[in-house]
C-alpha cells in the first residue's frame, strides 16, 4: 500500500485516499506548435523504470493536487512536494541523488 | 522432433517413458539472425512462428531475458473473447479467436482451447444499451455474439444472483465461441513449434542495447554478447518503454500492475467466463476447480509486479455480490502482471522511427486473447516491411493523426 504525505494538509494519506494523475512536470505545447511536439505533449510518456515524477490528488482529503517522487521499480517514495512548481525542489533532488547515485538528473 | 499423439503415448508407456524430447532447444546465441524478436512470450513466440509457417523466414532468435512465458503470458486469466465494437479491434481478435479454435492441431501441442463462452452482463440501463450495440456491430463484423436475456443468463450460469441487489443482471452480452486456454502451453507450443522450424530461442538472454547505423538497426548487445540482425522486433509488453528508450524513441505507454487470483480448487459450479464490468471483476473455473478472477488495474506505474492491496479487495466484494456462493472460499494466491497502457486501449503494431526496428505493444490488460492473431499481424508487418490490413490501423502515427481506436470508452475491456 502506497503512503503518500500530502504537503498541504500535513497528513499521511494511503493509496485508497488518493488518485493518481499521470506524469508531473508536462510542459504544454501551446498555440503554434507542430503536430509532433503535440504528440509529445499528449500521448507521449517516460514511463521509467526508475526515478519517477507524478501527480496526485488528496481527491478523499483536502482536495489538493500535489507531485510525488518515486521509484516504479520499487515502489519507494523519495518525497512529495506542491504542485505550484515547473520542476522538483533541491532537497528532493538531493535526496534522490542520495539514494540512487547513477540516477541520471532531472529531465524536463 | 517427434509428433505428440495417442501412438506416441502408448509407446512411451512401453518403454517407462524413456523416450520423450526436450519441446525446444536452448542453443547458444549464434553471431548474426535475419530476424531477431526480443521477448519470448506469447506474442514474441507467435510472430516468430508465423514468419517461418507463414513467410520462409527462418533464421530467427528470440531472445528472453527470463523464462519463456514467464511475463503476463503465465499471469493472465486466460480469457479468450473478440467481441469489441470498433472493427479495427473485432478484426485482429476474431483472427485470433479462429486461430485458437485449430491452434492445438496446427502446432500438435494440446493447448486446451475451451470455447465454453464468455458472458459479459449488463448490469446497468447503460450497458445494456452499450452491449446491444456492440452485439449488432458484431453481426456486421462476423463476429458471432447477441444480446440474452436474464433468464438465459440464469441458465447459462445458475450461481449468479439475478436480482442484485445492487446490481442486478439485466441481460448479457454472449460470445459461445470465446473461452480459455491453458495459457503456459500457448507459450510453449509455440516455442517448440519455432524449434523445430531451426529457429533459436535464447533464455536468460537480456538486450541492453539496440546498435544502429544511419538510423537502421544493426543488432542488440545483451547479456550473452553482440548479436547482429536485419530486422528487429521489440515485444515486450510492460517493459516497451526501456526497450524503445534504447532505440531511441518514446512511446504513448504507461506501464501499470494488473493482479488476477485463485481460489481454492472447489467441484465445478461454472462452466462459462463471467465478466461483471460495472463492478469489475471477471471469473471462471478451471480445469483444477480452481475459480480464476481479474479485476481492475492500479492507476500509478509501477514495474514490481504486485499490485495494491484494495484493488483485490474491490474485486473480490463486488463478485461476492454478483456470486454469493463464493463468499467463503479461501484465496490461494495472487499475483500481478505489468501491463503496457495505450491512451487509447488499443495495442500499437507496426514500424518504428529506427529503420527495420518494429514493435508489438500496448496490449495492456487483454494481450492473451490476441496472442495469435497479434503474430500473425506482427510477422506479416515485419516480412513486409509494411503493416498488412490486419495491422496497418495499429500504427503508432494514429496518436499523432488523432486517428485512435478507442475502445476504452466503447466496448466492454474490464481494466
Amino acid at each position: 500500500m502506497l503512503i503518500l504525505h500530502c504537503p498541504y494538509c500535513g497528513i499521511h494519506a494511503d493509496e485508497t485516499e488518493l488518485a493518481p494523475g499521470g506524469e508531473a512536470h508536462i510542459r504544454r505545447a501551446g498555440p503554434g506548435s507542430d503536430d509532433t511536439e503535440f504528440e509529445n505533449y499528449m500521448f507521449a510518456r517516460k514511463n521509467p523504470k526508475g526515478v519517477h515524477f507524478e501527480r496526485w490528488r488528496h481527491v478523499h482529503g483536502c482536495g489538493k493536487w500535489f507531485h510525488a517522487a518515486r521509484a516504479t521499480d520499487t515502489l519507494e517514495v523519495f518525497g512529495t512536494y506542491p504542485a505550484q512548481t515547473t520542476e522538483p525542489p533541491e532537497e528532493i533532488l538531493a535526496h534522490i541523488r542520495k539514494r540512487r547515485p547513477d540516477w541520471k538528473g532531472f529531465q524536463g | 522432433m517427434k509428433r505428440y499423439s495417442a501412438f506416441a503415448i502408448a509407446r512411451e508407456a512401453l518403454r517407462h517413458h524413456t523416450g520423450w524430447q526436450r519441446a525446444w532447444r536452448s542453443p547458444a546465441p549464434k553471431p548474426r539472425y535475419d530476424v531477431i524478436i526480443i521477448g519470448a512470450g506469447g506474442h514474441g513466440l507467435a510472430t516468430a512462428y508465423y514468419l517461418g509457417r507463414n513467410h520462409g523466414i527462418r533464421n530467427v532468435a528470440v531472445l528472453e531475458k527470463g523464462w519463456l512465458g514467464g511475463g503476463n503470458t503465465g499471469r493472465n486469466t486466460t480469457i479468450i473473447r473478440s467481441n469489441y465494437l470498433q472493427d479495427e479491434s473485432a478484426a485482429i481478435y476474431e483472427k485470433a479467436r479462429s486461430l485458437y479454435e485449430t491452434l492445438s492441431q496446427d502446432l500438435n501441442y494440446n493447448i486446451m482451447f475451451s470455447p465454453r463462452g464468455v458472458m459479459m452482463l449488463a448490469q446497468t440501463e447503460h450497458e445494456v444499451r452499450g452491449y446491444r450495440r456492440t452485439a449488432h456491430a458484431n453481426r456486421l463484423q462476423g463476429v458471432e455474439t447477441r444480446f440474452i436475456s436474464p433468464a438465459e443468463v440464469r441458465e447459462i450460469a445458475p450461481i449468479i444472483a439475478i436480482d442484485g441487489p445492487r446490481y442486478p443482471v439485466l441481460g448479457a452480452l454472449w460470445q459461445p465461441r470465446g473461452g480459455t486456454a491453458r495459457h503456459d502451453a500457448v507459450a510453449w507450443g509455440y516455442a517448440r513449434a519455432c524449434s523445430d522450424m531451426g529457429m533459436d530461442i535464447i533464455q536468460q538472454c537480456e538486450v541492453t542495447a539496440i546498435r544502429q547505423e544511419r538510423g537502421r538497426v544493426t543488432g542488440v548487445e545483451t547479456t550473452r554478447g553482440t548479436i547482429g540482425c536485419d530486422k528487429l522486433g521489440i515485444i515486450v509488453a510492460g517493459h516497451s518503454g526501456q526497450l524503445a528508450e534504447m532505440a531511441g524513441f518514446r512511446l504513448p505507454i504507461e506501464s501499470v500492475a494488473l493482479q488476477a487470483l485463485v481460489s481454492e480448487p472447489i467441484k465445478p459450479v461454472l462452466d462459462t467466463v463471467v465478466m461483471a464490468n460495472t463492478v469489475h471483476g471477471y471469473i471462471s473455473q478451471s480445469d483444477k476447480g480452481e475459480l480464476v478472477i481479474g479485476g481492475g488495474a492500479d492507476g500509478f506505474n509501477n514495474y514490481t509486479q504486485r499490485g495494491s492491496f484494495h484493488h483485490i479487495e474491490e474485486t473480490v466484494r463486488a463478485l461476492v455480490e454478483t456470486f454469493p456462493i463464493i463468499s467463503r472460499l479461501k484465496m490461494l494466491r495472487q499475483w500481478g502482471g505489468i501491463v503496457d497502457m495505450t491512451g487509447d486501449r488499443s495495442p500499437i503494431i507496426g514500424r518504428t522511427p529506427l529503420e527495420n526496428c518494429f514493435i508489438n505493444c500496448g496490449w495492456g490488460t487483454g494481450g492473451f486473447k490476441a496472442i495469435p492473431g497479434s503474430g500473425w499481424a506482427m510477422a506479416a508487418t515485419m516480412a513486409r516491411g509494411e503493416p498488412d490490413d490486419l495491422a496497418a490501423p495499429f500504427g503508432m502515427e494514429r496518436f499523432r493523426e488523432g486517428r485512435f481506436i478507442d475502445e476504452s470508452v466503447a466496448a466492454g475491456v474490464a481494466h
